[in-house]
């Protein structure tokens, strides 16, 4: 099914938060701080408070105070814009200017004078930084470290070993919406419109940081226009919009700029990780050891899990993985698509194919000669493990049988052409949400849950799955979503959406459909449906989404470029409740990883202390002309424990796909790519490493 | 963003009067770069004297085999130029493989010309830059500077010039048609842009108050084989990290005649004149070739993340002028 809201997203009906309608509002322009580390020392406003429209100029000597709150993700001083003169990272808010216009708003932001002491700043991160330490969990509640037998003994015995060194860059959520808010505090009611992933999540925060009864508060976010993480968290621009409004007691909207969402809304850490695989020579493994270094800023410890996969993906004798961080002077990294999963599969699964190359195992049977019967950390069992079914399905379409698996060997005019393979996984989660439906008078029926559509399909997933708990036609159902006021719901991460929301909406519908045959009454009737009590205490599984990745790359060695020719991914996602979009979001996850593998990059001045491509012409995310065939479908994966049979599959696609092009990139010219991303002056320069 | 005056011009004389009267004014083409750099700061213009109601969007043909081209030509329109395609096909390529649609079409051919470098640092006030505030340092040199200049850079400023037109039009030999409040004046595009030396910030040669009128190019037969060749970060939308615009005239497997320009290594277009040197006379082969980018690139100085772009350029004259050499013999 074709999108619900399609019709008036492409007409320009929908109303975004920076442009939905508000009378009279205000408008806010953010000053962001011009240094890395150090203190506010003055602030002079008078010649922006004398400029036209200005109304006021809020600081940390100024604003209103916010309440100490325990962060919904563990402490949390990101939140605590304007509270302290402190200054954390470059692009951090010291001042927020508020005037009639945009415009004037901006003017007076710039005429703003802010006087500054530096400290010594620190941005730059390596694997040696004396500031690593071993955290309690990584992202987000997993073991830092995590010990099955007796890994150096199972390294020394190994026949075959694989010890090599991966990096991936620091990568920007980048949305095409920006992040944006209109607050209005009115008769002891906030009223907040916001660009966000989950309206009852970020209303939850606000009450906290504002100490305001819950019920006071009310956020809404109709339409958001990408999130991929970055909207996750409350983030400056809302607060900033609700500081303003409590003073000003008129509705305020503050809308970032394209290098305000760089600096402000979190991103993906740089990550360098190590991988140790020893095995047998046919390559059966013996020992995984996999270990992570990672950055995170000073207000905020996120740590990115990159060994997620490696503690579910393959069976050894023994197994560790390891995480460390330090603190640097930059801003908060966040959950971004496939957090941990996605770096992390990159070294995985490059390990994995230089390892196959090693011990002269196809690397498709390498992957099924691994496969667990049980979780090769935990020994529980898996609800269901499709992998397997993945990759038969995979090299069958890929036509990947009867591969030469010699590298450099494949030439079509200036371009040395290979083939790549990678696995895939993804937790499949389910939450707790609350839903309403509505038996309108008219025959119609109205769903009311807080959902998040991120442009994901997900409003459009929940009318199907209403419809059919009600035995209606789709037109009969209206679906309303992205509304704090609609009750408890998560938030749109996790891939957990369509799983968590659609389960209390076929709950409320299920129940709805027994009274459909009573006459309705003109105030309709409506019944809620709560799946708090269901989900119950998770039984010792695990719930899990595969997929297999195919990838054909063309490299041309004189100039570096590097063309991928096509993309197949075949996946396990459990029930797909609308293929439409679910070929859209497993498409779109693996268009990401190809920007991830060739482009994605976020570059940093260490000496000054600031990225230096916060702008979309710098930061490269692949073009149309990047994005070659790509194929997505998927292989039945029945899965009774998860609510629905769903398991999502919003950001599986991402997981995987780097690798499988970097392994197609060796296979095309037997130069191994551990650095992401692969850019034509890395290709250029490399030296073919493994044709010796 | 400043406030600043706006005004149409509607004669080429009633544009260069404004500009001398006023010297805070800059003309507005497209307005793809200036109005980008007027929105972060970089560029604060008293007024704008927008030129494209004027006359200046014809091609014509020049009597003796060329093509006048007006400064207010779309990039777009430039590139569709059926004459450009056949007797310039390089010249089309390197608009084609520049920016976007959507830019292309707003883009003009003099404001092409005049687009201020990518260099990161320039483009945030809040940073050192000799280009920007002269004396303030170069931060690019220390920090990041993986698509800066090889050749005729000087220890002020390594910055590169991000057009791929321009390359084309410095191998063709193009003429800039200048309007002055002292009047007309040519200058040839290999004249144009000034070199680095201690003053960054001056970039070319124009006079105050000077407005571009046209650039012409020459009858050049050897045009009509020609290639542009760009390599670039992603298959489209960004600007080259080395490309190559060359011509060759082949008979009995010499070289009998050769243009060759390099893009994005240098603060201009870089015309490779020791390389057609080497050409010329030579039989047309790969050993050739190469033996040519080594005369033009022996003066490279790189950077510790640049020297790639040796390797690269090399590569790209090797392959662009044996394709073209194909080509030929075909
Ligand atoms: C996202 C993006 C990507 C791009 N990618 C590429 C690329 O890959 N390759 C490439 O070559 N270019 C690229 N460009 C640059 C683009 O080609 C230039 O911005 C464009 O050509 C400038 O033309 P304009 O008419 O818009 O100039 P304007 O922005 O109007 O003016 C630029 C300068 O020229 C001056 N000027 C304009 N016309 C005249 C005149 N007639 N006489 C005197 N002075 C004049 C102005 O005062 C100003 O200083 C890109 C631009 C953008 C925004
Ligand atoms: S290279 Fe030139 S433009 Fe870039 S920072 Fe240095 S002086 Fe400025």
């Amino acid at each position: 099914m074709i999108r619900v809201e399609g019709r008036a997203k492409v007409t320009g009906a929908a109303r975004y938060a920076a442009d939905a309608a508000a009378r009279g509002h205000a408008h806010g322009a953010l000053v962001p701080a011009t240094i890395a580390r150090g203190r506010v020392v003055s602030i002079d406003d008078d010649a922006a408070l004398a400029l036209p429209g200005v109304l006021a100029v809020l600081h940390h000597g100024n604003a209103p105070r916010l309440a100490e709150v325990a962060g919904r993700l563990g402490p949390d001083a990101s939140t605590r814009v304007l509270q302290s003169d402190r200054v954390p990272h470059t692009g951090w808010p010291v001042a927020l200017v508020v005037a009639e216009t945009a415009e004037q708003a901006r003017a007076a932001a710039d005429a703003l004078v802010v006087t500054y002491a530096r400290e010594q700043h620190d941005v730059a991160f390596t694997a040696d930084h004396p500031g690593h330490y071993t955290p309690e969990r990584v992202f987000p509640y997993e073991p830092a470290v995590t010990v099955v037998g007796d890994v150096d003994a199972e390294l020394a015995a190994a026949p075959v070993v694989v010890d090599e060194t991966y990096t991936t860059p620091a990568e920007h959520h980048a949305p095409m919406e920006p992040h944006a808010a209109t607050a209005h505090w009115r008769d002891g009611r906030l009223d907040v419109v916001d660009s966000n992933q989950g309206a009852f999540v970020i209303a939850g925060d606000l009450a906290g940081l504002f100490a305001l009864d819950p019920a006071a508060v009310r956020v809404r976010a109709e339409h958001v226009g990408g999130g991929f993480g970055g909207k996750a968290v409350t983030g400056a621009h809302v607060l900033l919009a609700v500081l303003a409004t409590l003073r000003l007691g008129r509705p305020v909207r503050v809308v970032l700029d394209r290098a305000q969402v760089f600096a402000l809304t979190g991103y993906r850490p740089a990550t360098v990780q190590r991988l140790r695989l020893g095995a047998d020579p046919d390559g059966r493994l013996r020992a995984v050891d996999h270990d992570s270094a990672t950055a995170t800023s000073t207000l905020h410890e996120y740590v990115e899990g990159t060994g997620a996969g490696t503690r579910v993906l393959y069976a050894a004798d023994a197994l560790r993985i390891s995480h460390r961080v330090t603190r640097l002077d930059v801003p908060t990294p966040r959950m971004m698509r496939a957090p941990g999963k996605a770096p992390g599969s990159f070294a995985l699964e490059s390990a994995m194919d230089e390892l196959a190359h090693r011990c002269g195992v196809d690397p498709v049977a390498l992957r099924l000669r691994n496969e667990p019967a049980a979780g090769p950390v935990t020994g529980w069992p898996f609800s269901s493990r499709n992998l397997a079914a993945c990759f038969t399905e995979g090299t069958r379409r890929f036509g990947w049988d009867g591969r030469d698996p010699r590298p450099g060997v494949r030439r079509d005019g200036r371009w040395l052409v290979g083939t790549g393979t990678a696995a895939a996984v993804f937790p499949a989660l389910s939450v707790p949400a609350t839903a309403a439906a509505t038996a309108e008078a008219d025959g119609t029926v109205t769903i009311r849950v807080g959902a998040t559509d991120l442009g994901t399909g997900a409003r459009t997933a929940l009318t199907l799955l209403a419809a059919e708990a009600l035995g209606l036609p789709v037109d009969r159902v209206r679906v309303l979503i992205g509304d704090s006021d609609f009750g408890r719901a998560p938030l749109a991460g996790g891939s957990w959406g369509t799983s968590s929301w659609g389960a209390a909406v076929v709950k409320a519908a299920t129940r709805l459909r027994e009274t459909l045959a009573e006459p309705i009454p003109a105030g309709g009737i409506t019944v809620v449906g709560d799946t708090a009590a269901d989900l119950g205490a998770p039984a010792e599984r695990h719930r899990l989404a595969f997929g297999a990745q195919f990838a054909e790359a063309a490299v041309d060695v004189a100039t570096g470029e590097v063309r991928v020719r096509r993309l197949l991914g075949v996946f396990a996602v459990g029930r797909v409740v609308n293929p439409t979009a679910a070929r859209g979001q497993l498409v779109g996850g693996m268009t990401m990883g190809l920007s991830q593998a060739l482009h994605e990059e976020a570059l940093w001045d260490r000496t000054l202390g600031t990225q230096v491509n916060a702008d979309l012409a710098g930061y490269h995310i692949a073009t149309n002309a990047d994005v070659p065939v790509i194929e997505a479908d998927w292989v039945d994966d029945p899965d009774p424990e998860m609510p629905g049979g769903i398991k999502g599959l919003g950001e599986i696609g991402i997981v995987g796909t780097a690798a499988a092009i970097a392994n197609a990139v060796w296979h095309a010219t037997g130069v191994r790519h551990r650095h992401l991303p692969i850019r034509p002056d890395r290709v250029l320069l490399a030296k073919p490493n493994e044709l010796v | 963003m400043k406030e600043f005056g706006y005004h149409r011009a509607s004669t080429v004389d009633d544009a260069v009067a404004l500009l001398d009267r006023e010297p805070g004014a800059r003309v507005l083409g497209g307005g793809t770069n200036l109005v980008d750099l007027m929105k972060s700061g970089v560029e604060e213009p008293s007024l704008l004297v927008d030129v494209r109601e004027l006359p200046l969007d014809l091609i014509e043909p020049t009597g003796n085999g060329g093509l006048r081209i007006g400064a207010t030509v779309a990039n777009s329109d430039l590139a569709a130029h059926p004459e450009v395609r056949r007797r310039w096909p390089a010249l089309a390529q390197a608009l084609l493989a520049g920016a976007s649609g959507q830019v292309r079409n707003m883009a003009t051919v003099g404001g092409n010309l005049l687009q201020r470098t990518r260099c990161a640092y320039f483009a945030n006030p809040a940073m050192p830059c000799n280009k920007r505030v002269p004396g303030s340092g170069c931060a690019a040199r220390g920090g990041e500077h993986r698509n800066h200049a090889v050749l005729g850079w000087s220890e002020h400023c390594v910055a590169t010039h991000p057009s791929d037109m321009a390359v084309a039009l410095t191998a063709f030999d193009a003429v800039v048609t200048v309007a002055t409040p002292a009047g007309e004046t040519d200058i040839p595009l290999s004249d144009f842009y000034l070199p680095v030396g201690r003053t960054p910030h001056r970039e070319t040669v124009l006079p105050a108050a000077a407005l571009i009128t046209a650039v012409t190019l020459p009858g050049l037969p050897v045009a009509a084989r020609s290639r542009y060749r760009k390599v670039r970060e992603r298959a489209s939308f960004a600007f080259a990290i080395g490309s190559v615009a060359a011509a060759v005239e082949i008979a009995d497997g010499q070289v009998r005649d050769a243009r060759l320009a390099f893009g994005a290594v240098a603060s201009r277009p870089w015309r490779a004149r020791s390389a057609e040197r080497a050409l010329i006379g030579s039989p047309a082969v790969p050993e050739t070739f190469a033996a040519a980018a080594d005369a033009e690139l022996s003066a490279a100085k790189t950077l510790p993340d640049n020297g790639y772009k040796v390797a690269l350029i090399r590569e790209l004259t090797v392959a662009t002028l044996s394709e073209l050499t194909r080509e030929t013999s075909r």
